[in-house]
């Protein structure tokens, strides 16, 4: 069992968060906190709301036609739902890394990492110059791509565009990661990077991450939550929660009896 | 083995058949081609592309006027509904879901279909009447009439083969919706576009009846856009029915000059998008 996380106030909350998708919901009345500094993993079956509740934190489930969302999310006490906040605000602050490497064709390798940049305050070049380096190496791809900076992303293979993604999800400095099953579309050598990758990136950031894999849910993450049917059944720290769990739903689901 | 031997029989002979198909297909276009080369071919030389018309009883002169005129007229039917075209096919794509889109894609379907003399009158009444003259400018704005439909179509169709997941990318960035289909699916879908925009010049290029009613023609070189100018299929045109050996002979160089430019414009198309269509 890991020690228990020391008392800072959680850098993410939601109160009774839900969404609905038209008039089938999501995910019902979920309370969660996400500590900062540690790694959140949410497990569950498909279908289960985990990627939904997920979308929920950076405002992106709104995106999609007829969807509607109640509930509060707090990001260091600040509702990102509030009338007066811009959902574009919102997402420069919870940056997301998603299922399939998606690096933009068109562009180089630098301008991928610096995408987010050109939305945010005007810097100079040696700026940016400088916030691509530290992005690429905090994403462990410098030495794969420091010859190859303009050269198209569509090069790499998977696995280092999933890296570049990351790259390109930090280079703004966002508070919290989001990553949406980003191992999914990646062989166990890619897989094993991006797991290393998130171990490192909850020294600055705090992260949330979606996965099929229990393995490794088990693996990356500090905390873990366990959706069933769009409603959160158990929250706990990983090692607890896969130890003993205390509902009978979430013993079913890790000894694989069912999902 | 029988059912082996007619298998290949009927197998030899669809493939031939869709080999005549094909030879078919091509069989008009050589014989337009072949038949501009042996006739045109002749009557081109430098004087064609340097000089303009000349006085009757005059031999020689060159076609250098209805050249540029063309360039010109093309070019501001592009300045004009390259835009145009562009902007609202990235928003047919984009943002047209609901029933202005449905009625923008209409409107420019049937615009597609509609002969290019009545757009030549339409520009003619509400162009050259009010203005009183004759003119460049109205030949572009009608060729442009004819432009904005082709490249809005094209570029819907470029804009809707971008991944839905870059545009989640861009937006998870904090990209505003506007900037996103801009910067990051226009830019993606941009070799596509610009293939568009090529096919719908070269369309326009060789169109005669809209001129007819605005940019008039000129026997003289003259890059003044606000006054009748010549254009390639309108001194053909002229030309091929006038009554003297001479300019038919030109005519016929005229016409292989015009096919040659319409050629190249696809050709650079084709270039344009060499290599992408692996990608998806």
């Amino acid at each position: 069992m890991s020690a228990a996380p020391p008392p800072a106030p959680p850098r993410l909350v939601t109160e009774g968060l839900a969404a609905w998708y038209g008039s089938v919901p999501g995910i019902r009345d979920v309370s969660l906190a996400f500590e900062a500094n540690r790694v959140t993993a949410l497990i569950g079956p498909s279908g289960c709301g985990k990627s939904t509740m997920l979308r929920c934190l950076n405002r992106m489930h709104e995106l999609v036609p007829g969807t509607r969302v109640a509930g509060r999310v707090l990001l260091d006490g600040n509702d990102i739902y509030a009338p007066d906040v811009s959902p574009i605000a919102v997402r420069r602050t919870v940056g997301m890394v998603f299922q399939k490497p998606t690096p933009f064709p068109m562009m180089s390798v630098a301008e991928n990492v610096a995408a987010g940049l050109r939305v945010g305050p005007p810097i100079s070049r040696s700026e940016r110059d400088g916030i691509v380096e530290r992005a690429l190496r905090r994403a462990a791809l410098w030495d794969e791509v420091k010859d190859r900076l303009g050269d198209s992303p569509l090069a790499l293979s998977g696995g280092q565009q999933q890296r570049l993604c990351v790259a390109r999800t930090i280079a703004p400095e966002p508070e919290v990661i989001l990553l949406d099953e980003p191992t999914a579309s990646l062989d166990p050598l890619g897989s094993a990077r991006i797991e290393e990758l998130v171990h490192e990136l909850k020294r600055e950031f705090t992260v949330v991450i979606v996965t099929h894999n229990l393995q490794q849910a088990a693996r990356v993450s500090d905390v873990t939550a366990f959706f069933y049917l769009g409603a959160l059944i158990e929250v706990g720290p990983t090692a607890q929660l896969f130890t003993a769990p205390t509902q009978p739903q979430t013993e079913a689901y890790i000894t694989g009896r069912f999902g | 083995m029988a059912i082996r031997v007619s298998r290949r029989l009927v197998g030899a002979a669809m493939t031939g058949a869709t080999y005549s198909a094909a030879l078919i297909a091509i069989l008009p276009l050589a014989a337009i081609f072949g038949m501009l080369v042996a006739k045109g071919a002749g009557s081109i030389d430098w004087a064609f592309f340097t000089r303009s018309s000349v006085p009757l009883g005059e031999t020689g002169g060159g076609f250098a006027h209805a050249i540029v005129g063309t360039l010109i007229i093309v070019g501001l039917a592009c300045a004009i509904g390259v835009p145009v075209g562009v902007g609202i096919g990235i928003y047919l794509a984009e943002f047209g879901a609901g029933w202005l889109g449905w009625v923008v894609r209409y409107v420019a379907d049937i615009l597609n279909g509609t002969p290019s003399i009545v757009i030549g009158i339409f520009a003619w009444t509400w162009l050259v009447k009010p203005m009183g003259t004759f003119s460049a400018l109205a030949g572009g704005a009608a060729l442009s009439v004819i432009l904005v439909p082709i490249v809005a179509r094209t570029t819907e169709e470029m804009v809707r083969l971008v991944p839905n997941s870059l545009r989640e990318a861009a937006l998870a960035l904090g990209y505003p919706r506007w900037r996103t289909s801009l910067q990051i699916v226009g830019r993606t879908a941009g070799a596509g576009i610009v293939t568009g925009v090529l096919v719908a010049m070269a369309r326009v290029a060789g169109e005669t009846a809209p001129l007819l009613f605005t940019a008039l023609g000129n026997q003289f070189f003259s890059t003044r856009l606000t006054g009748p100018m010549a254009a390639l299929p309108l001194q053909v045109y002229v030309y091929a029915v006038g009554p003297y050996e001479e300019w038919r002979r030109q005519a016929w160089a005229g016409a292989l000059v015009l096919i040659l430019l319409v050629l190249s414009l696809g050709i650079a198309a084709r270039w344009v998008t060499r290599g992408k269509r692996a990608r998806g």
